[in-house]
């Protein structure tokens, strides 16, 4: 521990003073960090709606809100944590703080661009939160806005659907930012094949965002404009086709769904050999993987409409090819569990989480098959079996990946650790209350109990009372995880640059790092990014 | 310290992208469009042959026209002619609004003739119909916004380039406004045919 | 980085490549008031990609610039025509 106890990095060296030099600041770390405060944010309010939610769901009937008040409730929960939380999590967040480190770079190709984006994504939020409280009342559509029904309600669909559209736009942006940076800005030696997986996924997701997101765009323009017209445009009466919506929707909220894990997934790449001390199994399949799930991620939407009355022929497709598409996400988990195998492997809080990750990964994705073949869909569909899919691999894993980072790298940008012990409370009571919720969702599911419902027939009472009862051992683990993780921020132990003996290079800049990163001399990469020779943690 | 960092094939490479996703962005109204021209081929030449394809091939005529004239920019300021230069922009921005003052009037004499999303003339005319004029206007009018947003950028880029911040070691910035010009034109260039020419 | 300004292009070549397009714009006129059947829209889609082309690999620069800059764009075709494509598994076998 060399640096003086008063040095606070980036936090402290800005051109500007005091809050404009956050708020008017290029630098990617300070950007990160208001992405992650904001994300963080919403997250807890996204949160306490799912609990409502889940509170709702206690008792048959209406216990704490009825029917209206629900729709709008699971709407803007979906709509936060998706395009608000899950979607800019870790890239926009934990992709702003590192990509550049990782790379050797002072910061990304694009900076002002980049604060630019931040403002999209945080005009973004305040007009879905305006949304709610003005015009027509909350939005009851659903996150995914599907008409009829969202040309027709009387709720404040607009400024949603708007807001949404700047959400899109600020993660295009994040992402031309991000796939040329990585192009341009990699530091000498830094060649394709030493980028730690972490950049890997980040470069295949960008290419998602600049690729798919503008579909979503156009969809969204256009709900709006058959609101203000009434042009009919996805109404068969006047010539227009609803499924069309569903096409053009999915187009883009299929591939978001691996916006949402890919990062994840190299993170999870990230903590795996650093706590099993070995290097990455199969690199090279790794970084190909996360290609490919981007690719055939753009191959397989229509598999969300087995049931809308769509082509029997494009349901054969669309069912074989998703088959395809879990071949790459298999990989993956075959290769971190290869990784482990007899690596010395340290049950440090950031490896718990990602071995929660892999676990609900592996449950969300095998449930994901069952939903992809077209057979047992048409049963599936719209059953809480999807929702408890889906909370798999979005919370389960995006979630999880999450959180997995922020106990991981707090230290390094920080520059102090949490408790350790708290924090294995905090995650157990997470992990045993996800799972119970959203099993006990799974298997309601099967028995029959549809979505979007305020209301159950009374033979679901007694699963729900079960999942809701999970929801609050759920909830009390991540308000232990969040406290632990504030308290270890502002008043935990100091320690080095680096806590774990990791070898990617933010490891080797002072924790916190400084304004650009390096000091006056660019660093040169002679390794690979998982070679532990000589690599030892710092004593804390 | 500071990071004066100078990557111009960088900005260019991120300004391609953006453009990827401009064309994705419209990409989805030809989707619908190529969608109901399956359903209803014979409706959408019927509704093809209302559309006043004098208007439609002068602005042709016009974007192309105005695509070359930027270009030409380009290649001036590269040479250092900045004189010429501005002369080049200030057409293209001449031509962005022939265009639009040309589609003002054309919109005109349709939504005149009853013909915009949602009339009720509009229905009367049938399904296939319909679908074509909603199609119509909702792409032209999203690409009238890319012109208007073009031309403006081409306007700032002009007046930066007569106060000496665009010069010909640094013109990126007028590069990249020719490259979003130029997508503008290439939109046009499907529109064109798919909604003014079907056979009839 | 100086290997990256472009040589400028005559203005000789980009007078042409116009010529060229306005050309192309009359032969889609001309062809669209010929009766050839379904292949109407075919042959309009086909010189609209050759103008584009020409748009993009002239005026755009494309020609001059890296190969990154190509497979970009290729990358981008593909995942177009993808979208477009896959919807018709959908529409034509309804
Ligand atoms: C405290 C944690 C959470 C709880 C208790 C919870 C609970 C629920 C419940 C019960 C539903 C179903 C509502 C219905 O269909 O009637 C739901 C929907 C949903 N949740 Fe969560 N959830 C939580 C966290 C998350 C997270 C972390 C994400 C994503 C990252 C997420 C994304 C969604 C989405 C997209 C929907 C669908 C909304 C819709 O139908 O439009 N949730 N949640
Ligand atoms: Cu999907």
């Amino acid at each position: 521990m060399s640096e003086s106890t008063t040095y606070t990095g980036f936090w402290q060296e800005s051109p500007r003073p005091g809050i404009l030099g956050w708020l008017l600041s290029t630098d990617h770390k300070r950007i990160g960090i208001m992405y992650l405060t904001c994300i963080i944010s919403l997250f807890i309010v996204g949160a306490i709606l799912g609990l409502a939610i889940r509170l709702e769901l206690i008792a048959p009937g209406e216990t704490i809100m009825g029917a209206q008040t629900y729709n709008a409730t699971f709407t803007v929960h979906g709509i936060i944590m998706i395009f608000m939380f899950l979607i800019p999590s870790i890239p926009a967040a934990f992709g702003n703080l590192l990509l550049p480190i990782q790379i050797g770079a002072r910061d990304v190709s694009f900076p002002k661009l980049n604060l630019l984006s931040w403002y999209c994504y945080i005009v973004g939020a305040i007009l879905a939160i305006i949304a709610i409280f003005s015009g027509g009342g909350a939005p009851d559509t659903g996150w995914t806005f599907y008409v009829p029904f969202s040309t027709q309600t009387t709720t404040n669909v607009n400024l949603a659907a708007f807001a949404a559209f700047m959400l899109g736009f600020s993660s295009i942006l994040t992402g031309i930012n991000f796939v040329t940076t990585i192009h341009r800005l990699r530091c000498e030696g830094m060649t394709w094949g030493r980028l730690p997986l972490f950049v890997w996924t980040l470069y295949a997701t960008a290419w998602i965002q600049v690729l798919a997101t503008p579909m979503i765009g156009i969809t969204l323009v256009l709900v709006i404009l058959e609101r203000v017209f009434g042009a009919g445009l996805f109404d068969a009466a006047r010539g227009g086709d609803p499924i069309l919506f569903q096409h053009l929707f999915w187009i883009y909220s299929h591939p978001a769904v691996y916006i949402m894990i890919l990062p994840g997934m190299g993170v999870i790449s990230e903590i795996i050999p650093t706590f099993a001390r070995k290097p990455l199994f199969g690199y090279w399949a790794m970084a190909f993987s996360s290609l490919g799930i981007a690719f055939a991620g753009s191959l397989v939407w229509a598999h969300h409409m087995y049931a809308s009355g769509m082509s029997d022929f494009a349901v054969l497709i669309f069912s074989f090819l998703t088959f395809i598409v879990a071949i790459p996400s298999a990989i993956k988990v075959f290769n971190w569990i290869s990784t482990l195998y007899k690596g010395s492997i340290e049950m440090a809080p950031p490896m718990l989480y990602a071995l929660a990750f892999i676990f609900n990964f592996a449950i969300g994705g095998l449930g994901g098959l069952a939903l992809g073949a077209a057979a047992s869909d048409i049963h599936l569909h719209d059953t809480y079996f999807v929702v408890g899919h889906f909370h798999y691999v979005m919370f389960g894993g995006g979630g999880f990946a999450l959180f997995a980072a922020m106990h991981y790298w707090l230290p390094k940008f920080t520059g102090r650790m949490y408790n350790h012990k708290v924090a294995v409370i905090g995650w157990a009571l997470l992990f045993v209350g996800f799972n119970v919720t959203y099993m006990t969702m799974q298997a309601v599911g099967v028995a029959g109990m549809p979505r979007r419902y305020y209301d159950y027939l009374p033979e679901f009472t007694t699963l729900n009372q079960v999942a809701t009862a999970g929801s609050w051992v759920m909830g009390l683990g991540l308000l232990i995880m969040f406290v632990n993780l504030w308290r270890g921020m502002c008043s935990g132990r100091r320690v080095g640059k680096n806590p774990w003996g990791a070898t990617t290079l933010e490891w080797e800049v002072p924790s916190p790092p400084p304004l650009e990163n390096f000091g006056e001399e660019d660093p040169v990469v002679t390794k690979g990014p998982y070679n532990f020779k000589g690599v030892v943690a710092d004593e804390y | 310290m500071s990071i004066e960092h100078r990557d111009d094939t960088g900005a260019r490479f991120g300004m391609w992208l953006f453009l990827y996703t401009e064309v994705i962005l419209f990409s989805g109204l030809f989707i619908l469009y190529a969608m109901a021209l399956a359903k209803y081929p014979a409706e959408f030449s019927d509704a093809s042959h209302k559309l006043n394809i004098y208007f439609g091939s002068i602005n042709t005529l016009v974007l192309l026209t105005s695509s070359l004239t930027i270009a030409l920019a380009v290649s001036a300021i590269q040479m250092g002619r900045i004189k010429q230069t501005l002369i080049l922009c200030w057409i293209t921005i001449a031509l962005a609004l022939v265009f639009l003052i040309n589609k003002y009037f054309e919109w005109s004499a349709e939504i005149s003739h009853g013909i915009y999303p949602g009339s009720e003339q509009l229905a009367e005319m049938g399904p296939g119909i319909t679908t074509f004029f909603n199609l119509y206007y909702f792409t032209a009018g999203l690409h009238g916004l890319h012109v208007f947003i073009g031309g403006t950028l081409i306007g700032v880029v002009a007046v930066m380039t007569a106060k000496g911040k665009v010069t010909s070691d640094r013109y990126t910035l007028l590069e990249n406004s020719a490259l979003y010009w130029h997508l503008v034109d290439l939109v046009w260039i499907f529109l064109f045919p798919l909604y003014y020419l079907l056979y009839h | 980085m100086s290997e990256e300004t472009h040589v400028p292009v005559p203005y000789r070549t980009f007078i042409l490549i116009w010529v060229a397009l306005l050309i192309l714009t009359g032969i889609t006129v001309a062809v669209s008031r010929v009766d050839v059947g379904a292949l109407n829209i075919w042959v309009a889609l086909g010189v609209a990609s050759i103008k584009s082309s020409l748009v993009i690999f002239f005026f755009m620069h494309l020609k001059q610039e890296s190969i990154l800059f190509k497979i970009g764009l290729l990358t981008m075709l593909v995942i177009l025509a993808i979208f477009v494509g896959m919807t018709f598994l959908d529409i034509l076998y309804r």
